[in-house]
């Protein structure tokens, strides 16, 4: 291809009425509360975890009803449950973030 | 002799008003510029918090009107101080004399059409959050698609929006939207639905659990962001874009329904009426209270009062609470 001095680089986009939602679906059946979070972020700012690798719950919620990946986060979980002890609406962050790693291990 | 009270509008707060005016032994007289009585309300079908009938509200508050002298399509012309009363000249021609008057003006709904980016008006599929209300009301509104797939809300349509030239915030329209999107999941539970917000302010009673139980009972798709841009498909389906600032995204959907939340603003016929009494416009639209904290029903003006949505948005049951009370500030008032 004929090399103009530019690239073109994919649009970034999400097309919400495309987004693959399976994975958030399957998470919703073993912990439906995960679907209160208000995206408040007290899950990622207590995390002992997220200053060293950017680990974020709440990232990794939104990510999945959007239809991002989010596997290489979670692998940075040490399941403290810090998270769980702040997060306002109640969600046990701890249990959802095994029951998600159960998900990405086999989707 | 019965003290004579002008109540201009004939909404629910100038319904109750009258009502709990004739019960303090007083004359209410209730002017309406439309046939029917309860303004919105009447148009509305649900209220929330419990989801009562709105109109089982206004028959409630229409039975309680027994009495009370009541003009229909009828409007005032000119209101001129006396020494301690008020003449008042309305559009049927007769003059009435009374010794105070109620402003229950209430708000008019923010012109959509305004926010061209919105496309209402110029698209098929898109309607405000009245328009919405009106159909599950039962009025037929071929805007309403038969079965759709995706339906979503605008938060924030001329609310917030110094560019639209309203910087306050409307209050009620977030909870309107959650509960109109619990009720469009309810009626379509195949549809995906859609709140595009700003911020969510939902401050009253039993609101918060509505967002709760809209987001985990009926799955509805809440996303941080103002529309930018609404766009209509080649087949005729409406296309929105904005930012999911929480995703740090843009995203884009197709939609069978747009329903703008359009917020409130002061009725043009409160702020016509204004400079004949002399009365103040307060920085946001609305009519000016003596103060926004112990005298939001006292207009600075001798025997001239207000209830309800004329000096801000206000709630059903906030609207009811300023009505009763002015009501009594009304009487103490004849009384001194």
């Amino acid at each position: 291809m004929k090399d103009f001095g530019f690239t073109l680089s994919p649009s970034s986009a999400v097309s919400l009425d495309k987004v693959d939602s399976r994975l958030w679906h399957k998470l919703l059946e073993t912990s439906p509360d995960a679907a209160v979070c208000i995206s408040c972020g007290s899950c990622s700012a207590s995390c002992p975890a997220a200053r060293w690798s950017g680990m974020s719950i709440r990232k990794v919620l939104l990510a999945l009803q959007r239809g991002q990946s989010v596997a290489p986060m979670l692998s940075c979980c040490m399941l403290c449950g810090k998270c769980t002890m702040v997060c306002p609406r109640g969600i046990n962050t701890r249990k959802l973030i095994l029951a998600l790693c159960r998900i990405c291990e086999k989707p | 002799m019965k003290e004579k009270v002008l109540i201009i509008g004939g909404g629910i707060a100038g319904m109750e008003a009258a009502r709990q005016l004739q019960a303090l032994g007083c004359s209410p007289l209730l002017v309406e510029k439309e046939h029917g009585l309860g303004g919105h309300v009447a148009r509305w079908h649900k209220l929330f918090p419990d989801m009562l009938s709105a109109e089982s509200l206004v028959t409630e508050l229409e039975a309680g009107l027994s009495g009370v002298t009541v003009y229909r399509h009828t409007e005032v012309k000119s209101i001129n101080r006396l020494k301690d009363s008020y003449s008042v000249k309305l559009s049927n021609g007769e003059n009435l004399v009374v010794r105070a008057v109620l402003l229950a003006t209430g708000f008019r709904l923010f012109e959509a059409a305004k926010k061209e980016e919105y496309g209402y008006g110029v698209y098929d599929h898109v309607v405000t959050n009245a328009d919405l209300e009106a159909w599950m009301n039962g009025f037929p509104d071929e805007r309403m698609p038969e079965a759709p797939r995706a339906v979503g809300f605008v938060h924030c349509v001329g609310s917030r929006d110094i560019k639209a030239g309203n910087s306050q915030c409307s209050k009620v329209c977030c909870m309107t939207a959650v509960k109109q999107a619990i009720e469009m999941r309810e009626r379509y539970p195949q549809a995906e639905v859609y709140c595009f917000y700003m911020d969510l302010r939902l401050f009253g009673k039993k609101y918060e659990d509505f967002y709760i139980g809209a987001q985990r009972d009926f799955g509805i798709h809440f996303i941080r962001g103002r529309v930018s841009e609404v766009g209509e498909t080649i087949d005729g389906r409406v296309q929105v874009k904005a930012e999911d600032t929480l995703l740090g995204k843009p995203v884009k959907v197709i939609l069978d329904l747009l329903v703008l939340m359009s917020g409130m603003v002061c009725n043009p016929s409160a702020s016509a009426l204004a400079p004949q009494l002399r009365l103040e416009i307060d920085s946001d639209g609305f009519l000016r209270s003596r103060d926004n904290v112990a005298g939001i029903l006292e207009s600075g003006r001798p025997g001239i009062f207000y209830a309800g949505a004329c000096t801000g948005t206000k709630t059903v049951p906030e609207t009811l609470a300023e009505a009763r009370a002015a009501a009594l500030r009304i009487y103490q008032y004849l009384q001194a």
